[in-house]
């Protein structure tokens, strides 16, 4: 049975997310973006699901493909765009830009594009946890490639090794820039883990929002509990690795290998639910737009704060 | 004589390289994919097979011991990164191992690596993909460490890193890939540790450092239609470094400002500036001056990068400042090249 109340708050956020995405591609050529984006189109189930089952007070880190984990957290809309756009009303005050996201305040504590060196960073973040013996938990997110970094299963033994509540999330979309998974990879996560007696699970269903739910539920209990976790999502980007176009026309893969995931994924299937919020979507997305346009350049001053 | 490109440039190098010596491989992140490092390993795979032009995964510390152990078993690798702040993942391994494996087996194994790694600028790059560090290198020794500003040398000079029986590190700055010029298209080198003048001049010595040679020459022209004559000098290798050249032009002109590609605090440009102010002392008509990257991590929003990044007009003014001349208006010139050409995404 599925519970439509949560199916409508799910479907909405990973709306507005593709919606925001949208949006960003349609301002790109107009160069008020002016910063490297890494669109999570088509993988914003991953992070509605995973952000939904997760407590408010529970800390995620990220990567520079964090818009949805930013929106899904329940970052402001306005200030990530002033951050988009370089402003000083944005998150840093566009010191950080696209790659670089972060809401301390609702819980994204950092994102990196030094690929999988956030992962440790959740680790330690863990441990502030169990020294407070807090029930709180902490998430590190990164992509396929980020488990090839020695850091990764560094971190993952001393997780173990200090059993503290973190969470390992893996949005594996196959691919690493144009490199796909198996010429990059020995070995399967889930084994991997439990060489380290860490649980791990593999959800292949990434486009559902309820099961990648129902699936950091159940993990996030574990976590909880105090053992560390690996969950895996199956997901799929349909926008080139970095910017606002596509790339099946590079020819290092074809549109064909994303059209069973489209085929799932609800922003298309359940087309009439997303036509009716649109609407109201679009006007929160032109109000954060407007705050950015609004919003002023920084300068000198503002080059020399916050270093120490 | 034909034109190529600086990407152009180090394509022909390798491809000439491989084509010459079947030890010669060339791997790292995305180096045989489709965006194949800006064009820079564009058609290897094809020509040479993935034995000889490989992927790798996310591992860049392995991927340098790897290199490593290839190099003292006779192999010549070309290891990749499509920046600079990747490289640093390695440090261990160029640091620890890779630099001192000749001295530590008393000569009798070599180590013909070399590593490749690009600086970024622009376009929001941020406090992650705009590094150069080139002073975290060449304070090591027994690595080689060169930065290439033209066309014609990053051709001679990669291949004469190929060649060489050290490791050595390439800086390459992203946009210098669009510079043209010709080239020969036969095989050369340009040897190592050789500096070039790339401009003679009589009333000041600008010593640039890669992407900055750029800004020089633009400022050097502005500077001589006010009868002032820049002379600058490019290292292009920063270890071991062409002293001799660097010096003799500033005791000529008995002034030296240090344009570096890099942050000034404890950067190369400190070193550079001991190194004159300890050797030329008695011939300083005044104090070296150093210019750099703003003493900040890198922006991401282009307001703030124009202010953290120095340019030709900042050369200019120091040039000013230092002969005691009125600053001139520059209103009139154009100071950002590439900054307008270069619109993303990465
Ligand atoms: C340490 C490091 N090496 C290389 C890169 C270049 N790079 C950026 S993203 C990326 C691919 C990462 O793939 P994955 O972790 O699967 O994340 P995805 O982009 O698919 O979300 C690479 C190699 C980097 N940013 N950092
Ligand atoms: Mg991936």
């Amino acid at each position: 049975m599925k519970d439509e109340a949560t199916y409508r708050r799910l479907f909405r956020t990973a709306l507005l997310i593709r919606l925001v995405e949208e949006r960003i591609i349609a301002l790109y050529p107009s160069d008020r973006i002016q910063s490297p984006v890494h669109l999570s189109i088509g993988q914003e189930a991953v992070a509605v699901g995973v952000c939904d089952g997760l407590r408010p007070d529970d800390l995620v880190f990220a990567t520079y493909r964090s818009h949805g984990f930013y929106i899904a957290k329940g970052g402001r809309l306005d200030a990530m765009f002033a951050e988009l756009y370089g402003r000083t009303d944005g998150i840093s005050g566009g010191k950080a830009g696209s790659m670089h996201l972060t809401a301390p305040q609702v819980g994204l504590m950092g994102s990196s594009a030094v690929v999988a060196s956030t992962i440790p960073h959740a680790v330690g973040a863990a441990l502030s946890f169990k020294r407070r013996g807090s029930d709180r938990i902490a998430v590190t997110v990164f992509g396929d490639g980020a488990t090839e970094e020695g850091v990764y299963h560094e971190s993952l033994n001393f997780a173990a090794l200090m059993e503290v509540p973190v969470l390992f999330l893996c949005e594996d979309n196959g691919l690493a820039v144009h490199s796909h998974r198996p010429v990059r990879q020995a070995y399967r996560l889930a084994e991997h883990a439990a060489a380290f007696g860490i649980g791990s699970r593999r959800l292949e269903e990434g486009w559902d929002m309820l099961a990648v739910r129902e699936a950091t539920l159940q993990a996030a209990a574990k976590v909880r509990a105090g053992a560390p976790f690996v969950l895996e999502i199956a997901t799929s980007r349909y926008k080139e690795h970095v910017g606002v176009g596509e790339d099946f026309h590079f020819g290092y893969r074809t549109s064909a290998s994303v059209d069973a995931f489209k085929r799932r994924d609800p922003l298309i299937v359940d087309a009439a639910l997303a036509k009716a919020l649109e609407p109201e979507l679009e006007r929160e997305i032109d109000a954060a737009v407007a705050f950015a346009e609004a919003s002023p350049a920084p300068g000198r001053p503002e080059l020399l704060t916050d270093i120490i | 004589m034909r034109k190529l490109d600086y990407a152009g440039a180090i394509r022909e190098a390798t491809t000439q390289e491989m084509e010459r010596d079947p030890r010669v491989f060339v791997y790292g992140i995305g180096v045989p994919t489709w965006s194949s490092i800006f064009g820079t390993t564009k058609g290897l795979v094809e020509k040479f097979g993935p034995e000889r032009c490989f992927d790798t995964p996310i591992s860049e510390d392995a991927m340098t011991g790897f290199g490593l152990g290839a190099a003292i078993r006779g192999l010549r690798p070309i290891h990749v990164h499509i920046r600079v702040d990747f490289m640093i993942l390695a440090t261990n391994q160029l640091v620890n191992m890779v630099s001192n494996y000749i001295y530590s087996t008393g000569g009798r194994l070599k180590v013909p690596l070399v590593v490749r790694a690009v600086i970024g600028r622009g376009w929001g790059q941020g406090a992650q993909h705009s590094k150069s560090l080139f002073s975290n290198f060449t304070h090591i020794p027994g690595l080689k460490v060169i930065a290439p500003t033209t066309p014609s040398d990053v051709k001679g000079m990669l291949t004469a890193a190929i060649r060489d029986d050290n490791p050595v590190i390439c800086f390459e700055h992203r946009w210098l890939y669009w510079a043209e010029e010709e080239v020969p298209e036969e095989a050369y080198e340009v040897p190592l540790g050789v500096g070039r003048i790339l401009r003679p001049g009589r009333d000041v010595t600008v010593v640039g450092l890669s992407w900055m040679n750029v800004e020089a020459r633009l400022a050097a022209d502005i500077l001589a239609r006010r009868g002032v004559s820049v002379e600058i000098v490019d290292p292009r290798t920063l270890a071991p470094l062409d002293e001799g050249l660097i010096l003799d032009s500033v005791r000529r002109t008995g002034r030296c400002i240090i344009a570096d590609c890099d942050w000034v605090d404890s950067g190369f440009s400190a070193e550079l500036s001991a190194r004159i102010h300890e050797k030329c002392f008695g011939q300083l008509k005044a104090p070296v001056r150093r210019i750099g990257f703003a003493h900040t991590p890198c922006p991401t929003v282009r307001e703030l990068e124009n202010e953290f990044y120095p340019n030709a007009r900042t050369i200019v003014h120091a040039v000013e400042d230092m002969l005691g001349l009125e600053a001139a208006n520059l209103d009139g010139e154009d100071f950002f090249s590439h900054e307008r050409r270069f619109r993303g995404p990465f």
